[in-house]
């Protein structure tokens, strides 16, 4: 297998405070990686940087081989990466199928017939045939969030990054999108998640990176990380999951 | 009965039209004036210079803090003294309109484009959107929809305020009726309440149109 993306000394800062500090990670084709972590670690940030939504102060993030920060093809490699947010942030103006056909039209350049075949193809895979014609506003938090993660899918993107995306959903949506994800990775498709469902991350995850302060604690599979984790920070963070220690 | 009989004596029908309608040439000239320059200074306003953004909001205070029949006297009479210019009271007014109508119409757009989420902008951005295609698929298609119900609004607001400009002698559908009760004060001493009357009724019919297109666009689009 060979590297998809490559974070090297990654450092980010937002004035004086550091919110993350060396950061090295590689993700090869077909991985899946959960980053785990307590809020305000820098997880979010981390995403936010390979998407290039965020500059950075110090390293750098090849993607294929190729640095996205200072390429004069910036927006081609970055239309290796697809990201699906906590908010969803679908467009409110739009119906569901346009939302989703709107990049691959008018980014991609691709003919409208054949990007909405695509669109109703994705559509039925997530359980959501015969909302085409929806507003986002007529969805449910849940059918928005599979609406956000086909309008990702249909631009092909090699390495799909998720954001939390089930914090802002109501317990019994959750599922629903988790198993899209789930079937993602089924797929073979390389993915990065952000995430606070511990009994997802384990299912999922090939790989488990912990970060903390803006820090890699500890970077292990799932049955160690899960199991037995190395580090006391690790502990610590995944006793707050249980409330044995409470009683 | 309440001198209603008096608005339809003579011309007197016709009259109030015609006044009607001068305080609506106004208000259309005005509304064709601020609402593009009104976008231009909103968009402005929303960048990023500093100074120019503190040059408009000074601008928006200033306009908003006067009162609009003072603003009236300033450009009828105050132009006159001050540089000798002779300026019809139609035109005043206009002027008087177009600046407090810019004025409004670019905070609505400044507010619109603040009130479109950081997020819009970033998943577009991830989608592989250039900023100039962010810009028309996605913010300003949710910036008119927001826009039309409040310049509509401000539409209605401005034909209100037309009844002001009978203070530099504009002769408008108020006027006209001040004529025609002066006229009638013998035979018909009570007119004043049909007259006035006719004229809530003109300005009822002249606002209540656009304002039920604006619930109807707010209803479809909210």
């Amino acid at each position: 297998m060979s590297e998809l993306l490559e974070v090297k000394h990654l450092t980010k800062r937002f004035g004086d405070s550091s919110v993350l500090e060396d950061i090295n990670i590689t993700v090869k084709k077909g991985e899946v990686v959960v980053i785990l972590g307590p809020s305000g670690c820098g997880k979010s940030t981390l995403l936010r940087c390979i998407n290039a939504l965020e500059d950075i102060q110090g390293g750098e993030i090849l993607i294929d081989g190729e640095n996205i920060v200072r390429s004069p093809k910036t927006s081609d490699i970055m239309s290796k990466v697809g990201m699906v947010f906590q908010s969803y942030d679908l467009f409110p103006h739009l119906n569901v199928i346009d939302n989703i056909t709107l990049a691959p039209r008018k980014v991609q350049k691709r003919p409208k017939a054949e990007a909405e075949e695509e669109a109703r193809e994705l559509l039925k895979r997530v359980g959501l045939s015969g909302r085409e014609k929806s507003l986002p506003r007529e969805l449910s938090g849940g059918q928005k969030q599979r609406v956000a993660i086909v309008r990702a899918l249909i631009m092909h993107p090699e390495l799909l990054l998720f954001d939390e995306v089930t914090a802002a959903l109501d317990p019994e949506m959750v599922r629903e999108v988790l198993e899209v994800i789930l079937d993602l990775a089924k797929q073979g498709r390389t993915m990065m998640i952000v995430t606070h469902e511990m009994q997802f991350a384990k299912a999922i995850a090939d790989r488990v990176i912990m970060i903390d302060s803006g820090t890699i604690v500890e970077e292990a599979p799932p049955e160690q990380f899960f199991t037995a984790p190395a580090s006391e920070r690790a502990k610590q963070f995944l006793s707050t999951f249980t409330y044995e220690n409470v009683r | 009965m309440w001198g209603i009989e008096v608005i339809f004596k003579g011309k007197n029908f016709l009259r109030l039209l015609g006044g009607l309608g001068t305080a609506l040439e106004i208000s259309a000239t005005a509304v064709l004036i601020s609402i593009p320059l009104g976008i231009i200074l909103g968009v402005l306003m929303a960048g990023k210079n500093p100074v120019i953004k503190a040059i408009l909001r000074v601008y928006l205070d200033f306009i908003r803090i006067m009162p609009q029949l003072v603003l009236l006297f300033l450009v009828f009479f105050g132009t006159t003294k001050a540089w000798g210019w002779d300026l019809s009271g139609e035109v005043s007014s206009v002027i008087v309109f177009s600046m407090w109508g810019a004025a409004e119409m670019s905070d609505l757009v400044r507010g619109s484009l603040a009130a479109i989420p950081k997020h819009q902008y970033e998943s577009a951005q991830s989608l592989g959107f250039t900023p100039i295609q962010t810009k028309m698929y996605i913010i300003i298609p949710q910036t008119i929809r927001r826009l039309i119900p409040l310049s509509i609004n401000l539409i209605t607001r401005m034909i209100k305020t037309t009844s002001l400009v009978l203070m530099i002698g504009v002769v408008e559908v108020l006027k006209v009726s001040q004529q025609i009760i002066e006229a009638n004060r013998m035979t018909a001493p009570d007119a004043a309440f049909g007259v006035y009357l006719f004229v809530f009724v003109l300005y009822f019919i002249a606002c209540f149109i656009p304002s039920i297109f604006a619930r109807k666009l707010e209803k479809k689009w909210s």
